[in-house]
């Protein structure tokens, strides 16, 4: 499944403009806010679920090459966050629900 | 425009234009013409036409008799028909019958020239045995024209992508220093240089696995220097054809007990670093985890050298 399937079936919003990692093959996601654990155990090609919205999270999606990350409870996400992540091609996505729930609407998808 | 260019220079001069020249030659009429084709026959009215043209905005129509091409009806022949008030007259009546046709199975250079020569915008397309099978306008010729130029360039793009790991540079020891400033505090910039360092592995052949695990680890350091240094550090990459050598080194405050800052979930992270989601006490053991070898030297009022070496995988070792 694409990023951009799943932002079509969720609703959940996007954040940055259309870029080319809307096309991106989803396998699966991972769930934390601590960046080192993201470091070490997200792989590529997963959701990233967080709350955490400050500009270096860009950094971590785009070295660990998540193929988007989920930002969860409707966190505030400032703009020097969403234009370093439009620069860098990483794909912003924000859900208005807890991470729980949104977690269960990926699980619910298939992924 | 730049890509064509650049197509050029890299094909060499000439060799070049004789290289293009032969790609293009390749494309035929019958892969950019259009069809099916909409066609209407010498006994309809230009009305038929008219309507025809409206519903599919095309500025020509082949005129087919029993399965025979026997004309070409265009825009300016049905405006000769409005002007003179006949839009009931047959088509038979304003068709041009001189026709310049075109073959499926030629070169699309060839059918330009015709075009060209005759100065027709449009030209129905026959096979062998003369029967319709599509229309090809100029616009068709320049798009085809362009699209295996496009494909040419991809073509030539990945075979010019190196195959092994620092392909195309020679001596007797190659290395590539790469080093960066990273300033304390600067939560903006953290990944900068883990970023830059794994763009410029994955540019000089390094496989997407290998820069993922030499930048992961980087940029463990790199976050280390902002949060832990009084005056930030440098981060120094070295690449050599089968190792990766980087190291993070600063000046202060030093650690006073690397073995236990190794551990796991030890941190003395700040809480700023911590509300942004640092110091989980995973910097080293990441660093551990993705490097071949780690060795840290440390003391304290002095400063920090924190060395990762990492080995490039053997199937991506350029051969001798």
């Amino acid at each position: 499944m694409k990023v951009k399937d799943v932002l079509a079936a969720t609703g959940w919003e996007l954040l940055t403009p259309t870029l080319p990692a809307l096309e991106n093959e989803i396998q699966g996601g991972y769930v934390a806010d601590l960046l080192s654990c993201v470091m070490a155990g997200a792989q590529p090609d997963q959701l990233w679920f967080t709350l955490q919205t400050h500009s270096n999270i860009v950094a971590v999606a785009s070295l660990t090459g998540v193929a988007a990350v989920v930002i969860c409870e409707g966190a505030a996400v400032g703009a020097d966050t969403v234009q370093k992540a439009a620069e860098q091609g990483v794909v912003l996505l924000r859900s208005a629900a807890p991470v729980y729930e949104t977690v269960k609407q990926a699980i619910a998808l298939g992924l | 425009m730049k890509d064509s260019l650049d197509l050029l220079a890299r094909l060499g001069p000439g060799a070049s234009l004789s290289k293009i020249h032969e790609l293009i030659r390749e494309v035929t009429v019958g892969q950019v013409m259009t069809s099916p084709v909409y066609t209407v026959s010498s006994w309809d009215t230009m009305e038929v036409v008219r309507d025809s043209m409206r519903d599919h905005r095309i500025s020509g129509l082949p005129v087919v008799d029993n399965d025979e091409l026997v004309g070409l009806v265009s825009t300016a022949d049905l405006i000769r028909a409005l002007e003179e008030g006949r839009v009931t007259a047959s088509v038979a009546d304003y068709m041009t019958r001189k026709l310049v046709c075109a073959r499926t199975d030629e070169p699309i250079l060839e059918a330009l020239r015709r075009a060209e020569k005759t100065g027709v915008g449009r030209m129905p397309v026959v096979d062998a045995e003369g029967k319709l099978r599509g229309v090809i306008t100029r616009g068709d010729i320049v798009t085809g024209l362009l699209r295996s130029l496009q494909q040419a360039y991809s073509a030539f793009e990945q075979q010019r992508r190196p195959h092994y790991f620092f392909e195309a540079l020679e001596s007797d020891e190659t290395s590539l220093i790469l080093r960066y400033r990273v300033r304390q505090g600067d939560f903006t910039h953290g990944g900068h240089a883990s970023a830059r360092i794994k763009q410029a592995l994955l540019r000089i052949g390094a496989s997407a696995k290998f820069a993922r695990r030499v930048a992961i680890a980087t940029y463990e350091a790199e976050i280390n220097l902002i949060i832990h240094t009084t005056d930030g550090g440098h981060i120094v990459a070295e690449i050599h054809p089968d190792r990766i050598t980087v190291v993070a080194h600063d000046s202060g405050p030093g650690i006073p007990d690397v073995e236990l800052a190794r551990q796991p979930g030890y941190s003395t992270a700040s809480d700023l670093a911590r509300e942004m989601g640092f110091g989980a006490g995973m910097g080293l053991p990441n660093i551990e985890r993705c490097a071949d070898e780690v060795n840290i030297w440390s003391a304290v009022g002095v400063g920090t050298r924190v060395e990762m070496i990492f080995y490039v995988p053997p199937e991506e070792i350029q051969p001798e």
